[in-house]
């Protein structure tokens, strides 16, 4: 049965952002209409009988996650949307604050309501100020049809939604550094526990969910959470969106359900690769993840299934590399990112990507020592695990992930004193053709 | 100058603070239309946590005069109600600030493997050499900022460059001069936009 896009299904379509558009091919606001008539209660009910997983990175349930938001407490609750969308090949939330965003603003209003927020603060990256442009305005007619603002729909109950723009940071997607960066500071972690969930933002209970997570709420409040559950494997249920870039020949944004296999991602729905090359190797679910070669690419591209295959799905950022691709190269080109992105606030990550840069562009330059190889594994399993977020594990994996499978490749660079793949394979010297 | 008169134990140059403070600039104040925009924004957070609305503040400071100077640190300090050492600390983070004057657009060409993978690279060299500026530099009629960025969160479109708030997708190194010439002529009209907005 061929799979029906629920999330994307008319973002091509030129009014697909309006709200009369909405109204009138995605039953909108009536998942909202509806949660109102229900307890708060239930909807998190539902929502966790559905098993939706954060979208995010982590793949948190997303029903737990507000159970746990502190109910009896004096203090206001918060939503917080992170739509900062900022890990390396991941493109998926700009496709649906730009050409749907009424399913994301309906999201908000009903987890508000489940949670009992009144106010949601949607953290967009600044670099994405032409979505903000939209979503604002649309943000402005949902206010004015009364889905938003005070005793929306005739409920008595308040939900207020407001976009806050970052300012680049990579970092601000982690979620406590995102709520210290919407409190007006550095985007820069906080130890946990407390949760955000207990203390959050302004130290006062707080969910933090990922523009995707949010946007499947409306579907499951209308839909039930059994059919949502049906359109994946056991526990990876709903639809997912897949960014897929790198060497292949149609990049894009696509939806399906997590039964889909890597391979089908990448050679039906993307087109296959470009210039038709060999596949050498890819990573599944945005920068931070393991790589995965060309024969482990038969698993369904769900949660679980990645996981057992050596990876994560992460944010489903499918980055796609040809056999013109040198894997030192590839570590360097990720540790500049990460190097640059560290907030700085542990030492061994701050210091530590770094030191790997530096070693990975000595290595790269054909100037690496053999005892380089053993300074990289030790440096980076000095990262792992020592840190205060994810980013460190984050920052060291292309390096371990990259040595473990393609050893070869950096000795060859120490031993020979230079990249050993032909030098107009380089990926600096692409060859433009085919899909470009 | 050594923490103590008598004690001259290292050269002078270790007790200077490397922190280089931005130039002090013009006497700095929101024009009515920022001062409105700005009193609008600090509504959207509770009435105790004015600071939440710091990076809209440094926005429009930097809308209204092209870069952060310190009198512009010292106006949002006084608007939000912090210290200018929070300020220059918020300031001093992001990316998206600039303390120094930038050209009258600001390329931003991002170098993340995605596009890398698709020739990024070679697009900043193109770039530079059209310019004859390095990455980080700001032509000398101060036209053009050309910034290397990370990751834009558009890699299916790669390789990504973003000028000033607008977007240029998939510019292939050979199409770098074109593109220079045709923003020189029309402005930020002539980037492609982002190609999802354009289909509205
Ligand atoms: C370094 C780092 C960067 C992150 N960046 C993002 C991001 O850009 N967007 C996002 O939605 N989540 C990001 N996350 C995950 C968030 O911390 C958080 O798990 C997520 O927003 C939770 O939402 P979800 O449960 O809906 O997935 C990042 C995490 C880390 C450690
Ligand atoms: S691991 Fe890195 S990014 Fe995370 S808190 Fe530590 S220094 Fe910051
Ligand atoms: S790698 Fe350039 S936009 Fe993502």
């Amino acid at each position: 049965m061929p799979y029906e896009p629920v999330l994307t299904r008319h973002v091509n379509e030129p009014q697909s952002y309006t709200l009369d558009f909405y109204l009138k091919h995605q039953r909108g606001y009536e998942g909202l209409r509806k949660a109102l008539t229900l307890q708060p209660h239930d909807i998190i009910e539902q929502v966790k009988a559905s098993g939706l997983r954060g979208r995010g990175g982590a793949g948190f349930p997303t029903g737990l996650k507000w159970q746990f938001v502190l109910k009896d407490t004096p203090k206001p609750k918060y939503l917080c949307c992170n739509a900062d969308e900022s890990e390396p090949g991941t493109f998926k939330d700009h496709v649906l604050m730009e050409r749907n965003p009424h399913l994301l603003i309906e999201g908000c209003a009903i987890a508000c309501y489940a949670i009992g927020a009144k106010v949601a603060y949607i953290y967009i990256r600044g670099e994405f100020y032409h979505v903000q442009q939209v979503l604002e305005a649309e943000i402005e007619k949902a206010y004015t049809a009364g889905y938003l603002g005070k005793n929306i729909l005739g409920s008595g109950s308040d939900c207020d939604v407001y976009v806050h723009r970052g300012a680049g940071a990579y970092e601000a997607g982690e979620e406590t550094a995102l709520i210290e960066s919407l409190e007006g500071k550095r985007a820069q972690p906080r130890i946990k526990p407390p949760f955000p969930a207990v203390a959050g933002l302004y130290h006062c209970p707080t969910a933090v969910n990922n523009v995707e997570t949010l946007c499947n709420v409306p579907l499951i409040v209308l839909n039930g959470p059994e059919w949502f559950a049906s359109l994946g494997p056991e526990k990876n249920g709903g639809p997912k969106l897949f960014c897929i870039s790198g060497h292949v020949k149609t990049p894009g944004v696509y939806e399906a359900s997590m039964h889909t296999t890597l391979r089908q991602l990448i050679f039906d729905h993307a087109g296959g690769m470009m210039d038709d090359r060999p596949l050498k190797a890819v990573i599944p679910g945005g920068s931070s993840v393991p790589l995965l070669l060309p024969d482990q690419l038969d698993v369904p591209s769900s949660f679980d299934s990645i996981q057992k295959a050596g990876s994560l799905l992460g944010s489903a950022g499918i980055i796609v590399m040809n056999d013109t691709v040198c894997m030192v190269w590839l570590a360097m080109n990720l540790l500049h990112f990460y190097r640059h992105e560290s907030c700085g606030k542990c030492t061994p990550c701050r210091e530590g990507t770094d030191w790997l840069f530096k070693l990975l562009r000595r290595i790269e330059s054909g100037e690496g020592r053999p005892k380089d190889l053993d300074l990289l594994f030790g440096v980076s399993s000095n990262i792992v695990g020592k840190t205060l977020c994810a980013f460190g594990d984050a920052a060291a994996t292309p390096v371990l992930s990259t040595m473990k499978v393609f050893r070869a490749e950096y000795e060859a660079h120490v031993r020979e004193g230079r990249c050993t793949l032909p030098a107009e394979w380089r990926a600096r010297q692409p060859v433009f053709a085919g899909a470009h | 100058m050594s923490f103590h008169p008598r004690m001259d134990y290292a050269p002078a140059k270790f007790h200077q603070s490397a922190r280089a403070l931005p130039e002090e600039g013009e006497p700095f104040a929101y024009t009515p239309e920022n001062q409105a925009k700005f009193d609008a924004c600090v509504k959207r957070y509770p009435p105790d946590q004015r600071k939440s609305a710091i990076l809209y503040a440094l926005y429009l400071a930097q809308g209204q005069q092209g870069s952060l100077t310190r009198a512009a640190m010292d106006h949002v300090a006084t608007q939000i109600g912090c210290t200018a050492a929070e300020v220059e600390d918020v300031v001093s983070y992001y990316t998206m600030f600039f303390t120094k004057p930038v050209g009258k657009y600001v390329l931003y060409v991002c170098r993340t493997l995605s596009c890398a993978l698709v020739g990024a690279e070679r697009v900043t060299e193109e770039l530079e050499a059209a310019l004859g500026i390095q990455r980080g530099e700001t032509d000398p009629d101060g036209t053009f900022t050309l910034v290397e960025v990370e990751c834009l969160g558009a890699c299916d479109r790669a390789p990504v460059v973003m000028v000033n708030d607008g977007w240029q997708e998939r510019l292939s190194p050979d199409r770098v001069r074109q593109f220079l010439d045709d923003l020189r002529a029309r402005g930020e009209a002539s980037l492609s936009g982002c190609h999802l907005c354009k289909e509205r």
